[in-house]
């Protein structure tokens, strides 16, 4: 890391520091899934779009009379079809089996989904009308975007309940379908309902906790400073705001570290490692399985969406089309397994390096690849295909690390104690 | 007539393209449930063997087309396909030798498989980008229908046109035959009968001498075989581009789980079940009900129950919904 910081800039190696420490925390929340409860959890991109949902529907302010076009039909819509839902959990429930309670919940459904759809249509049309170049949404509640931080851990854990609710008493692959699917889901929703949070159109210009450069650049005191340190203002600018930024995510990394090293160290760690090594003997101990493992899930989502809400204020902009599960579920996985299941440091530390392979690989592979077409001509198609796709080399040598530690240090760099 | 012209639009907009889409989603779910029966874990990299597969087949038609090799009205694509099937078994079967054997060696548990199959995929993906690039790629040629709307019009005279794609027509005879000659080798051949004897019971299949190497290696030659054509058939039907591949991985899955892991007729059933309500409840039914329903009650809007964007959240909602009630799958398969 340092050797990156003297070849290129120390501003790309503080860029590359809070992404890793982002990172870094979603291996977290991973670890306290896989390595104390043995979960599979291959959702992690939903709940880390979820809590970038947060930061939109907190810090921005509100649109300007899109509550009073259709937000509260929106409501009322959703609302209905959370009754409906309910009504239909209710008949399941309440009436004996039979072709009539068949009939009753279809009834229930179908009704629901017809008048939802009446009240929810023009409603979304009315919003979206306002102002659809600049806003056409909601808008959210102008509070500081930190709270969006632990609100996004919120809803992550809210939709980690549903799941788990459903999906958690079955077997481990199943569970690792569902996750992948309700993360497809949850990117599908972002990006289609735009009376959200604009969809694939973008929310732009979140507020930051950091001042922007700008403003350091006229202020005189940040002048003086750096004139005094001898660093030229505008690059002491854009460092001071990512070292903010740095210091921040530091924070809360550490919080969240020692929280769980204490969680992990208590009667409850033991206790979880004892349903992961053996779920049948820990059953038999009068320890409540399916709980326990709901708990966890909901606690490490939760996490994730955290991360996933520090990564948006961060980027300052909403973009759900970048959410890609490679990148923010399978990678994750791959920090988590390469540092070392089942110990939070390891997490902590393969975040960090895998973080920094992953942005390194791309100008190493052009380097290498240089090298090897270094022999031949100028223009010749070989040597063309290859320097371009130098950028794929990423994905390429992920699967080869994971892979290498899977075999030879099966228990990652910083294996369980 | 009216009527008529509804069941045209129908099935030129459902039926057709659902059958089309079922054949492909069946052809994939059945590699996974082979797998799963045999080999015992869900194989994520089971979409980007499908696209690595079909990019080996895209290489070979482009090849044959630039030394202009066609076979007339049928795509050149069927020509390469074989070299692609071969392409893919030899990646497959060194993937196997090299990775996946010093788990089975181990007996691993099945969860440590995969994650494995995360790494594969992980790689897989990086070949096939490394090679093709990650962009849309077309490689179809031939004659493009075998009924074009203008033929089926002045055919019958309906308002509504009925278009069969050339490559809907290959998908579904290609799908037929080729679930025919592989159920007629689990069946009947002595192969496949060791095959379904260590799906079903591994240390007895052991006991009574089979080899559990030779049985391994099929599997994999199948599910190559099996995911190649998949993956060919549905680049045909719409294109090629690697990320498409990957995220076919959900319904594959879901159709698998859906009619029972493990059980190959499960797997087609449930490849259909998921293409025909995707399909049904992302299309806009408002052509067909402008034909059925009386005057008065023509709809205003599409009539489009969930927006197209939507199909990953149906397929994932029936998957769910048959977990919750039937947790086995429609066919009852295993569950470990």
């Amino acid at each position: 890391m340092l050797a990156t910081g003297i070849f290129t800039s120390w501003n790309s190696v503080l860029f590359i520091i809070n992404f890793g420490l982002i990172s870094a925390v979603m291996a977290l929340g991973v670890n306290l899934q896989w390595g104390f409860a043995g979960l599979f959890n291959v959702g992690i991109m939903g709940f880390v779009a979820l809590g970038g949902l947060a930061t939109v529907l907190v810090a921005m302010p509100p649109t300007q009379g899109a509550w009073t076009a259709g937000g509260l039909g929106i409501l009322t819509a959703l609302l209905m079809g959370a009754a409906t839902v309910a009504f239909a959990v209710l008949a399941y429930t309440r009436l004996t089996l039979g072709k009539l309670r068949t009939l009753i919940i279809m009834g229930i459904l179908i009704s629901g989904f017809v008048f939802y759809r009446v009240v929810f249509d023009p409603a979304v049309d009315a919003v979206e009308a306002i102002n659809p170049s600049l806003e056409g949404y909601l808008g959210g509640l102008n509070l500081p975007v930190l709270i969006a931080w632990p609100i996004g851990g919120i809803f992550a854990a809210g939709a980690a309940w549903l799941i788990g609710k459903t999906a958690l008493g079955l077997r481990s692959d199943y569970l690792a379908i569902a996750t992948l699917g309700i993360a497809e889901i949850i990117i599908a929703i972002i990006k289609n309902e735009d009376w959200l949070a604009r969809g694939v159109k973008n929310v732009s210009g979140l507020p930051r906790p950091a001042p922007y450069e700008v403003d350091l650049q006229n202020d005189l005191g940040f002048i003086q400073m750096t004139d005094r340190l001898g660093i030229d203002p505008i690059l002491a600018s854009t460092l001071f705001v990512k070292l903010i930024y740095a210091v921040l995510f530091i924070a809360v990394l550490a919080i969240l570290f020692v929280l769980l090293q204490r969680a992990v160290n208590s009667p409850w760690g033991r206790m979880m490692r004892a349903i992961r090594d053996n779920e049948v003997a820990a059953e038999a101990m009068g320890k409540d399985v399916t709980a326990r493992h709901l708990q966890v899930f909901v606690l490490g989502s939760a996490i994730c969406g955290i991360a996933g809400a520090m990564m948006t204020t961060l980027d300052g902009q909403l973009t759900p089309g970048t959410y890609q599960p490679l990148r923010f579920t399978f990678l994750i996985w791959v920090m988590v397994i390469v540092g070392g299941s089942g110990n939070n440091l390891g997490a902590v530390l393969g975040g960090l390096l895998i973080w920094w392979l992953w942005v390194m690989v791309e100008p190493l592979g052009l380097g290498v690849m240089k090298f090897i077409t270094s022999g031949m001509t100028e223009g010749y198609w070989l040597k063309k295909h290859l320097m371009e796709s130098a950028a794929h080399m990423r994905l390429f040598t992920m699967g080869l690390v994971l892979l290498l530690v899977l075999r030879f240090s099966p228990n990652g760099l910083i294996p369980e104690k | 007539m009216d009527l008529l012209n509804a069941l045209v639009a129908l099935s030129n907009f459902v039926l057709i393209p659902a059958i089309a889409y079922g054949s492909q989603l069946a052809l994939g779910a059945l590699g996974v449930t082979l797998i799963y029966g045999i080999l015992r874990f869900s194989n994520f990299a089971h979409g980007d063997t499908m696209a690595f597969g079909t990019m080996v087949t895209v290489l070979f038609t482009w090849w044959f087309q630039s030394k202009g090799i066609t076979i007339g009205p049928l795509p050149t694509a069927l020509l390469a396909l074989p070299f692609g099937i071969m392409g893919c078994i030899i990646l497959i079967l060194a993937t196997d030798r090299i990775i996946y054997r010093f788990y089975r060696v181990q007996r691993a548990k099945p969860v440590i498989f995969v994650i494995v199959s995360l790494g594969v995929m992980f790689i897989m993906n990086g070949i096939v980008r490394f090679v093709i690039g990650p962009n849309d790629q077309r490689f179809l040629d031939g004659e493009r229908f075998i009924i074009s709307v203008r033929n089926f019009k002045a055919l019958t005279g309906l308002q509504e046109g009925l278009a069969i794609k050339t490559t809907q027509g290959l998908t579904v005879i290609t799908a037929i035959i080729v679930v025919g000659v592989l159920f007629y080798f689990l069946n009947h051949t002595r192969t496949g009968k060791s095959m379904r004897a260590y799906s079903d019971n591994e240390d007895l299949a052991l006991l009574s001498g089979i080899n559990p190497d030779k049985v391994v290696a099929i599997t994999w030659l199948i599910v190559a075989t099996l995911a190649t054509i998949a993956g060919v058939l549905y680049g045909l039907d719409k294109s090629f581009k690697p990320f498409t591949y990957f995220q076919l991985l959900l319904p594959i899955f879901a159709a698998a789980i859906v009619g029972g892991l493990g059980n190959p007729i499960g797997a087609i059933a449930g490849g259909f079940t998921i293409a025909f309500s995707e399909v049904t409840i992302t299309y806009a039914w408002k052509k067909v009900a402008i034909y059925v329903l009386p005057e008065g009650l023509k709809p205003d809007g599409l009539v489009q129950l969930l927006s197209t964007d939507y199909k990953f959240a149906v397929s994932f909602a029936i998957l769910l919904i048959v977990l919750l009630f039937k947790p086995t799958g429609l066919f009852s398969g295993k569950s470990v």
